[in-house]
């Protein structure tokens, strides 16, 4: 058998591209360094782990910079699988940033964690080295690779404080449903290679259109989709959301909740861009049923919540519905540019707000020991500085001008009306309906913040550690740059840029 | 190019606010100083827009564009003509006034940064001429009012904040898809994506459908923003539980984001549409005059029953409004203007017998005309104008809305008239029960008006009279802008202007040269 494998086509090593390759190599590097170096410190001087960790996410960040200002535009490895075009850079970009973010957003929480220190640092990285990848990947198995690469280490994040029930809970209905979803993935995978003889993603979109669709073929681009509406929490694939956010420790929560949805998202749009542009017809209408779905009842159900982690799990998980909006028109050929820059411009502005919500949460619970969102009671009296940041974040996920929320907003109804037509208006009324609501939810917390008075009086001011700072200062800025100059990533989202969509 | 006094308009009081916000808590003379300096500049500034506008030109004057986010034809496009002119000059004179006039319960320092910011977003709706820009404005005026109302309000102002957020923000919702929906389905009409106001009014051609669902989508926002019967029910409780300042501007210049958006947005947009729909408008107007004011009658708490004489005078302007004469438009501009003095004079005057009383039940006051004879007298020069007595603002306003009502919308003018009777036995009856007879013993040291709050008294006294006896120099800024959005409707429309109502114009016109 070897023989015959041998004999039709002689292995001729892949030419590699090092400098499109350097942010994997990076984190690859950086992961193993942490780990290393974690045996041979003394329980004193491990605060250097999350300093390693985060040298490591910056010095991966500066290839993303050289790769984006090089001229020789898209690079193209192993036969079209591995791509790094500036759609993956930007997304390469946002990974990478959102990693370091967390890595300030978690040093404070893991140093007086009382757990193992090392090994969060290297679970992060290697969360991240997968999301990048994922980020290129343009084959389905290494799409499948990357995910499971990401998702493995998250599932064992989210269980990281093993000696609290709820966190034990959270990581493991995370595992059981996220393999789950893998399985139906990679079911509706070998049947879209079994129907295609591929799992090169332009070969696929080359064979898979609508004049020419069978059972099989429509059977399997189903099951991806349903499998990615796992990874990004569309309802009703959305149950282990709630209970994984709430148990997870909170800068996981923060990381699984930003960085893990936006890949699965990047891997849902890519399928969509490259594998099934030509089978809109299949996945059109399911796209439009999860987008209204997720936007609806993510936001009622946040609305009876009491306690913020699982209110802002109900909240991404409704956000998630409003970028899966302007997918559902995303067949249409007219949108598709316009649809491709929603999703990225949302994806980033949700990301750096939703961080700054999670750094507030983080330095109040200091504080108040308590995850109640009335425990926010009285917070500008007492702490008018986070009060004020919350403020703009909380404005910015109801979509408030002039925060990049409400650009992510306004995108995504942009190119959703852009492709016309009873189903698509239908559709963002809904949307607009729901950020309606969802200011019922927000609103609540900023009238804690405001209105009401400190729970039992206790108006002792905050004190922020120093990573804590300027992880809000870079998700503050974030915030106000993609809101008051949206000019500064609406480029980023350029169809051309996506290689391979749409025959490009 | 020329000093952007547009744009200062909207950036200094935003910038004060920022300013006011960075100051330490510590130092309250410092953060009162600031804002009242800037909101002291803003009028300044304001003053001088009214000064060098150009009377008799209908255009956009003092008009500022920049590029925003180029490639979805966004930018800042600033500009100014009749009908918003005296609603700019009513918000840069309101706020030092209420900033200055009025000293909120506690927490001095946002208080006066919410106004400020509130003032810019205010500014920035009426001088907005890019859609997505009027959007941003028309969403952070919001924010700032929220706060001010749910953090500095009575007793159950959580409730009326929320209210009054989510009811305006259900509006806007519809809008913002109305909006995205213009901009894209204008483009082929106007060559290339842009959200410009006046590129898109002039070249666009919607088809008459198209245009009806897109003026629909626009105008719920503003109906609920004027308020309009019957999305009216969020203004009682917003106004009832603001602090006094809140209701003031409240009244004095947030209502009339509708009712300027219809004119500026609707008409403008959509004039087909407009024109199609006016029968309802109609009705609904007429409902409010008639509703609000015998709701008003009703109303035992004084603050509540302001806040539904609020919805009666509304209605008369959505009435002018859809008019679509020269006559009743240049009213209801002018009622705007007038709406928003006299009705914000009444809110200051509750607000004061509240802090003397801390009670606004009517059955709790009474006979104050005699231990506070200055006071009643201010209270009743502001009623009068209020209810529309020859001689003060409030007449001029609803008369030329009524006669220029008549022509085009008959039935509904001759019910709207009753109104005007409602308007008195609502007043008068709250007067004689509040001033008249003998003060009893909670009542009797009940203080006079203090200097400052006289002073304050005074300058709205002072419009009202004015505007009363002599409103020709705002007819005559008002009126071009109006008369050439009427012609811009008839163009765009199978409407025709009532062929008197031309010879009106024409005998307006000779005036002008004298």
């Amino acid at each position: 058998m070897i023989a015959t494998l041998a004999a039709v086509a002689p292995w001729k090593a892949p030419t590699i591209d090092y400098h499109a390759l350097l942010p994997e190599i990076i984190l690859a590097v950086g992961l193993v360094v942490v780990l290393l170096v974690d045996l041979f410190l003394e329980e004193r001087g491990k605060w250097l782990l999350s300093s390693l960790a985060s040298f490591s996410f910056l010095g991966a960040f500066v290839p993303v910079v050289t790769l984006a200002l090089s001229d020789s535009g898209a690079r193209s490895m192993f036969d079209g699988r591995f791509v790094v075009d500036d759609f993956s850079l930007v997304l390469k970009g946002l990974f990478i940033l959102v990693g370091y973010v967390v890595v300030l957003l978690s040093t404070t929480y893991v140093e007086e964690g009382d757990y193992y220190r090392g090994e969060y640092w290297v679970m992060m990285l290697t969360s991240v080295l997968g999301m990048v990848m994922m980020a290129s990947s343009r084959d389905l198995v290494s799409i499948f690779v990357a995910l499971e690469f990401l998702s493995i280490p998250a599932y064992m994040l989210a269980a990281w404080r093993k000696r609290d029930s709820r966190s034990n809970e959270a990581g493991a209905k995370y595992f059981l449903l996220g393999v789950f979803a893998s399985a139906v993935m990679l079911y509706g995978m070998s049947l879209v290679y079994g129907a295609t003889g591929s799992t090169l993603l332009v070969d696929i979109g080359a064979s898979l259109d609508d004049s020419r669709m069978t059972s099989v073929r429509v059977l399997g681009i189903v099951f991806i989709v349903i499998g990615f509406a796992f990874k990004v929490s569309a309802v009703p694939f959305h149950t282990w959301a709630p209970d994984t956010y709430e148990g997870a420790p909170t800068p996981v929560t923060a990381f699984l909740s930003v960085a893990s949805k936006a890949a699965g998202f990047v891997a849902l749009v890519t399928l969509l861009y490259i594998a099934f542009p030509l089978a809109s017809d299949v996945w059109q209408p399911m796209i439009w049923v999860l987008a209204a779905l997720t936007m609806t009842v993510g936001n009622v159900i946040a609305l009876k919540q009491t306690n913020i982690v699982r209110m802002l799990a109900y909240s991404s998980i409704s956000q998630g519905g409003f970028i899966l909006m302007p997918l559902a028109v995303a067949g249409t050929n007219d949108s598709a540019q316009s649809v491709l820059r929603a999703v990225v411009v949302y994806l980033i502005a949700y990301a750096v707000t939703n961080l700054g919500v999670f750094g507030i949460i983080l330095a109040v619970s200091r504080k108040t020991r308590s995850g109640e969102i009335a425990s926010f009671g009285g917070l500008f009296s007492y702490a008018p500085g986070l009060a004020a940041l919350m403020t703009i974040f909380m404005a910015s996920l109801a979509g408030i001008p002039p925060f990049g929320g409400w650009f992510g907003k306004f995108a995504a109804f942009q190119s959703l009306l852009s492709a016309g037509g009873g189903w698509a208006y239908t559709l963002a009324v809904i949307g607009a309906v729901n950020s309606v609501v969802a200011f019922g939810y927000y609103g609540n917390v900023l009238r804690e913040m405001w209105m009401r008075p400190a729970p039992d009086g206790d108006e002792s001011p905050i004190n922020a550690p120093s990573p804590l700072v300027l992880a809000l200062g870079i998700t503050t800025i974030g915030t106000l740059l993609v809101g008051i100059l949206p000019g500064l990533v609406t480029h980023f989202g350029d169809l051309a840029s996506l290689t391979g969509a749409f025959g490009g | 190019m020329s000093f952007p006094i547009l744009t200062a308009l909207i950036l200094v009081p935003a910038f004060g606010a920022l300013v006011v916000a960075c100051l330490k808590k510590s130092r309250p003379e410092l953060v009162k100083l600031t804002a009242v300096l800037t909101s002291a500049v803003t009028a300044g500034m304001s003053i001088w827009l009214l000064a060098s506008f150009k009377t008799g030109e209908a255009g956009y004057q003092f008009t500022s564009q920049h590029e925003w986010v180029e490639a979805w034809g966004i930018s800042w496009h600033l500009g100014i003509d009749g009908i918003s002119l005296f609603l700019v000059v009513l918000t840069g004179l309101l706020f030092p006034i209420v900033i200055i006039g009025i000293d909120p319960h506690h927490d001095e320092k946002p208080y006066l940064a919410w106004m400020l910011l509130l003032q810019a977003g205010v500014m920035g709706s009426f001088l907005s001429l890019d859609l997505f820009l009027f959007f941003v404005f028309f969403e952070i005026v919001l924010v700032p009012m929220y706060f001010l109302i749910g953090g500095w309000g009575y007793d159950n102002r959580i409730f009326a904040a929320t209210k009054f957020f989510i009811y305006t923000m259900f509006g806007s919702a519809f809008m913002l898809v109305g909006i995205i929906a213009t901009a894209l389905l204008a483009k082929n009409d106007v060559g290339h994506f842009t959200f410009d106001l006046v590129q898109i009014a002039e070249h666009a051609d919607f088809a008459a459908s198209t245009g009806r669902w897109l003026f629909f989508a626009f105008a719920i926002a503003f109906a609920v923003k004027v308020p309009l019967f019957p999305l009216h029910t969020w203004l009682p409780d917003a106004h009832t539980q603001a602090p006094t300042a809140g209701s003031v501007v409240l009244a004095g210049v947030m209502l009339k984001l509708g009712t300027y958006g219809f004119l500026r947005f609707g008409l403008y947009l959509f004039p087909e549409a407009a024109n199609w729909s006016k029968p309802l408008f109609f009705t609904l107007a007429t409902i409010g005059i008639i509703y609000g004011a015998i709701a008003a009658t009703m109303q035992r708490d004084l603050k509540r029953l302001v806040a539904y004489s609020s919805v009666a005078h509304l209605g008369f302007i959505v009435l002018g409004t859809f008019a679509l004469t020269s006559q009743a438009m240049t009213g209801s501009v002018l009622q705007m203007i007038n709406h928003g003095v006299s009705t914000g004079a009444l809110f200051l005057l509750v607000g004061m017998i509240y802090e003397r009383r801390h009670t606004r039940l009517i059955s709790e006051l009474k006979g104050l005309q005699k231990v506070a004879p200055i006071f009643a007298a201010a209270f009743t020069i502001v009623m009068l104008s209020s209810i529309g007595v020859p001689g003060l603002n409030g007449f001029v306003g609803e008369f030329l809305i009524l006669i220029g009502s008549f022509e085009t919308a008959r039935w509904w003018t001759v019910v709207a008239a009753t109104g005007v009777i409602l308007a008195a036995l609502y007043l008068l009856w709250a007067y004689q029960r509040v001033f008249h007879g003998e003060p009893d013993e909670v009542n009797s040291d009940f203080a006079e008006l203090k200097p400052r709050e006289g002073g304050i008294l005074l300058i709205f006294i002072a419009a009202i009279v004015f505007t009363g006896l002599y409103p020709k120099p705002m007819i005559d800024r008002i009126e071009p802008s109006i008369k050439s959005l009427i012609t811009h409707v008839e163009e765009r429309s199978d409407y025709k202007a009532p062929a008197d109502d031309s010879a009106n114009k024409h005998h307006m016109s000779e005036g002008e040269h004298e």
